[in-house]
């Protein structure tokens, strides 16, 4: 059972703040880092693997200093974003490397097991240049998993990879938390969170935007003022009754026709609007969120 | 020194492109060294063939091409993060890929001197002999310095060619003080001291010639491992 923490940390490259004084706490289970492109999440899988010195604060794992400390690397399998160079060797030949770069005992049964846990056996006679980008993945996350770490640091795993093997790295996550590691990963989906980590870190421009179970950032998520922009038959008619409906905040009739509706509880409102339709015989064309982008999202959540 | 980065690095010099490009030097030097033996007298142009063209250039352009492919790419394309993220020693990670880039250095830069001047003058192995002692010394030196050189800069090829043609070939004939900063001019001194036959022109010294090599290998792979220990792994921000 190992634990990361993250002591008021700051990274920035001269004046670009690319993590901003962030404290947290990873345990063991499975933790989603979440957070929109360049949001930090690269910054601070790096800042964990002691692959970047910290420009305030610190970083330990289990007490130890994570930077210029090459023996956390027994304790840690890291699997990067960027993709594996070595396509001249096979996937058998990259993980048996890294089983005898960790210097275990039995290199080639070290690392048969990693290949069958990913389920690469078949395939690791071929070249890595041959691989799909889920076996890839796979083949990566061989390599990290080859020295049975207690932590698991995966940058964006599910990039890429078709649904089928998705499903499958998922599910390795999820077995992997329960058997008592430390798993990170990061990812900027939200769905692909949901379905694997219980608890979520969010950040949002470097910031440590949110911290906890990941059914309350939902909530928060879904709760907070939408805007929709909606096409019907009848615009004023719908307005005048969508303004007596407590899910609705405000209604707008846009110049150029349709009306731009500020939404408070999503759940209602996705439920009234059409029953409201029907009721008064208004056809609806287009219903369409104006403000649906993850951005938008977090940058509702930093600021509640 | 690490087997497996050792071997791990060959892959990565053999396994490409590069690796080829490597081979043809050496083919390029005795092929010519042949045509001029079979066109002219024994011992012709000898300074010219085996000392300028195969220890000044050919000689470092192996020995640039080796350093970059065992470690350059690797380091350019973030990749060494595969093998950084593992509790090695970073300086063993260095010497192990220094001893790469330094065999294929002897092998494909050296040894082609040797055998250049055995082609163009074989009644005078002595002398090729010395030729490649001088050549020995090149390849450790300039494997090092290489070594580093990709280590500091993503544009150690293009630094390389700079120290070569630049400092050693051009501002060496011009400026006889390079010659205390130029591998070719100790590689030049240490062949001389083996055989009278060869002209050291502006001698350093062959002490200094060996102590200065000794320097530039033991701190260009010093280098090279505080680079990796200090490795960064930057992606999006």
């Amino acid at each position: 059972m190992s634990t990361l923490t993250f002591d008021k940390v700051s990274r920035w490259y001269g004046n670009v703040v690319a993590v901003n004084d962030v404290s947290m706490e990873i345990g063991p289970g499975v933790t989603g880092l979440l957070g929109p492109n360049g949001a930090g999440k690269s910054t601070l899988i790096a800042l964990m693997a002691g692959f970047l010195s910290p420009s305030a604060g610190t970083v330990h794992l289990d007490g130890a200093p994570v930077w210029r400390n090459a023996g956390i690397f027994r304790q840690i399998g890291l699997v990067p974003e960027r993709e594996v160079a070595f396509g001249y060797l096979t996937g058998r030949q990259f993980v048996q490397a890294n089983a005898e770069l960790h210097g275990l005992p039995d290199p080639g049964a070290a690392c048969e097991a990693a290949l069958a846990t990913v389920e690469m056996s078949d395939a690791a006679a071929r070249r890595i240049g041959t691989y799909s980008k889920g076996m890839r993945q796979r083949v990566k996350l061989a390599s990290a998993l080859v020295h049975d770490p207690g932590v698991l640091l995966l940058d964006e795993p599910f990039n890429g990879v078709d649904p089928r093997q998705r499903m499958h790295l998922m599910s390795l996550l999820t077995r992997f938390g329960s058997e008592g590691r430390t798993v990170l990963f990061s990812s900027h989906i939200l769905e692909e969170v949901e379905q694997v980590a219980r608890h979520v870190e969010v950040v949002v421009s470097g910031r440590h935007a949110a911290s906890g179970d990941f059914g309350a950032i939902r909530r928060l998520m879904t709760d907070r003022p939408n805007r929709y922009v909606v096409q019907t038959s009848d615009d004023r008619a719908l307005a005048a009754a969508l303004i007596a409906d407590p899910s609705v905040i405000g209604v707008v009739l846009a110049p150029r026709g349709g009306l731009e509706i500020e939404v408070g509880d999503f759940g209602s409102f996705a439920v009234s609007l059409p029953r409201i339709a029907r009721g008064l015989g208004v056809r609806l064309i287009e219903v369409s969120p104006t403000d649906e982008s993850l951005e938008s999202v977090f940058s509702y959540l930093v600021s509640s | 020194m690490n087997p497996t980065i050792v071997r791990l690095s060959a892959q990565a010099l053999f396994g490409r492109r590069r690796g080829l490009m490597m081979l043809v030097i050496p083919v390029v030097l005795l092929a010519l060294t042949l045509v001029v033996r079979l066109l002219t007298e024994p011992g012709t142009a000898y300074t010219e063939i085996v000392g300028e063209l195969g220890r000044d250039l050919a000689l470092p352009l192996v020995a640039l091409l080796a350093a970059t492919a065992v470690l350059g790419p690797e380091i350019d394309d973030g990749s060494i993060v595969y093998l950084l993220a593992k509790p090695v020693n970073r300086w063993s990670v260095a010497l192990s890929k220094y001893a790469v880039a330094l065999g294929a250095t002897l092998g494909f830069g050296a040894l082609p001197v040797l055998l250049a001047g055995l082609v163009n003058d074989a009644g005078n192995p002595g002398t090729a002999v010395a030729m490649l002692a001088g050549a020995v010394l090149a390849a450790f030196t300039y494997s090092g310095l290489f070594l580093a050189l990709c280590a500091f800069t993503r544009h150690a090829v293009v630094a390389g060619l700079l120290f070569v043609f630049l400092w050693e070939g051009t501002l060496g004939n011009l400026l006889s003080g390079v010659r205390w900063l130029s591998v070719s001019a100790w590689a030049r001194d240490l062949a001389a001291a083996f055989s009278d036959r060869i002209d050291a022109a502006a001698s350093v010294g062959t002490p200094y010639a060996v102590v200065a090599a000794l320097v530039v290998v033991v701190g260009g792979v010093a280098f090279a491992g505080w680079r990796l220990s200090t490795f960064s792994l930057t992606g999006e921000t």
